[in-house]
């Protein structure tokens, strides 16, 4: 059972949901004490911006954010084609003993977050590691779970869920698309989480 | 990508910036504690060296280590080769053992053409003869983009050995490509006029004085001690005094020109120390540039489907 191309989360939606994350990382870190956001690339790259711009505007608080590539921690780099590789920027004062927050549009499998998990450890040792998504989509392949969720969709294997944002995409939007549907538009980021 | 890296000819535009934007990221690598990936993990990478080379058989060791591949180093000196055994013998035992990717270098031009028909994996230059290093001019074009921002438009000026030198044609072709203009420089002997015929718009010339305040780079070339005194010219103190660069001549040079020599320096022949050891030399540079180059080959040619 599919919606073919249904808005999930429109423009709007998506502004009160990044709100409610950050008003939620601001509970759960009493305060966002010593937290660092990373994003994975590439779109979790703006929305971690965007969570630090609003819990700035909330709690006047300025939380250093950094970019996390993954691709040479995946585990399906040999059933590819090599990808052209993402940047990745820990912020001044390193991760060590910090918490860090990994933020991401969707939550899929959970190998993304799971590659995400090795390059941390290559990098530092935060404290605490915490995980927040734009979607959790379901069909976990490993133990994973976000502390964060903006929104969960039930989806079937079939279906794609399509992030769109205004920093890449020119709008924001999430859609699931129906079964045989192209996920044009975010692509790099569908194989990123279909990985299995 | 390309499977086999053999000659810089191979790379066109999109390749070659391709291999150094992912040196770029490979380089955050080595600033790291953590000098490791996991991206190579369970691939074997072989170096076959028929020629000793310190420099070029250690980076492409640091760099395939350090996406965590296996590493096989094969020297010629002490091994079967001595015994009789034949390239073609060494590519099948090679074969056999599942290389994945095979690093030679070997003073026959044209042998890592050979090899990539005897054995599956991907297979990358590491100097062939008087022929190509593409990995070199891979590097040094990195180099050239990293300290001057750009390489198209560049006015190159390659100095010295050019008859001998791998590195000369390789550079000279790589940076045809990107769009850079080679001016080879040195004596008639060295520096034969059918070079011209390398890529359209190479220049030739005999007099570095003259070509000095023009380029954006000058690149010497090292003079291998064995041929001081033969019949390429008439002594080391005379070549040193027309082709060598000193403090002299790099006041000649562009307030922004910059140094390299790809290694090992004949320090007071080629180039004093003066010149070697100055803010304008990348020749340091050069060698880190070298890991990052060849991580991102390596992991270009062996990180995806296999």
């Amino acid at each position: 059972m599919g919606y073919p191309n249904k808005i999930i989360l429109s423009d709007v939606d998506v502004h009160r949901v990044v709100d409610r994350i950050a008003h939620q990382i601001l509970e759960k870190t009493d305060g966002a004490a010593d937290v660092v956001l990373l994003g994975v690339a590439t779109r979790g790259v703006p929305l971690a911006r965007r969570l630090a711009e609003r819990i700035h505007a909330f709690e006047g608080r300025t939380l250093p954010v950094g970019t996390l590539d993954i691709t040479l921690y995946r585990d399906d780099l040999r059933h590819r084609s090599p990808r052209a590789l993402g940047h990745t920027e820990i912020p001044p004062g390193g991760l060590d003993g910090r918490r860090v927050i990994l933020v991401d549009d969707v939550l899929f499998s959970g190998r993304t977050v799971r590659a995400a998990l090795d390059a941390l450890n290559d990098l530092g040792r935060p404290a605490v590691v915490q995980l927040a998504v734009l979607v959790d989509r379901g069909h976990r392949q490993l133990p994973i779970r976000a502390d964060y969720v903006g929104k969960n969709i039930p989806t079937s294997l079939s279906e794609t869920v399509k992030v769109l944002l205004a920093e890449i995409d020119g709008c924001d939007e999430v859609r699931l698309m129906g079964a045989g549907a192209s996920p044009a538009g975010r692509a790099d980021d569908t194989a990123k989480e279909a990985s299995a | 990508m390309i499977k086999h890296l053999l000659s810089a000819a191979d790379l066109d535009v999109a390749t070659a910036t391709e291999i150094h934007d992912t040196a770029v990221e490979m380089a955050t690598v080595s600033g790291r504690e953590v000098k490791k990936l996991p991206t190579l993990r369970g691939r074997t990478v072989v170096n076959l060296f028929y020629e000793d080379s310190t420099r070029t058989r250690t980076s492409f060791e640091v760099a395939a280590k350090r996406l965590s591949a296996d590493v096989i180093n094969f020297s010629a000196k002490g091994s079967s080769v001595e015994k009789g055994e034949s390239l073609k013998d060494t590519a099948w035992t090679l074969q056999a053992m599942g290389a994945d990717a095979v690093v030679i270098r070997h003073p026959a031009s044209g042998a890592p053409h050979r090899l990539t028909g005897w054995v599956d994996g991907s297979v990358l230059n590491a100097g062939d003869g008087t022929h190509e290093h593409p990995t070199q001019a891979l590097l040094d074009t990195f180099t050239m983009r990293q300290r001057l921002g750009r390489i198209a438009g560049l006015n190159v000026a390659i100095v010295g050995d050019v008859l001998h030198s791998r590195v000369a044609r390789s550079n000279t072709l790589l940076l045809h490509t990107l769009g850079a203009k080679v001016t080879l420089v040195g004596p008639p002997t060295l520096v034969p006029g059918n070079f011209g015929a390398l890529t359209p718009d190479v220049a030739i010339s005999y007099d570095l004085d003259a070509v000095l305040p023009d380029a954006d780079v000058v690149m010497m070339l090292r003079v291998q001690q064995e041929r001081m005194g033969a019949a390429f010219f008439p002594s080391a103190r005379e070549y040193s005094r027309r082709y060598g660069l000193d403090a002299a001549r790099m006041r000649r040079m562009a307030d922004h020109a910059i140094v390299m020599h790809p290694g090992p320096m004949n320090r007071g022949v080629e180039i004093t120390s003066e010149a070697a050891d100055s803010p304008r030399s990348t020749i340091v540079e050069q060698v880190t540039n070298g890991v990052s180059v060849r991580m991102a080959c390596l992991y270009l040619m062996l990180g995806g489907r296999a």
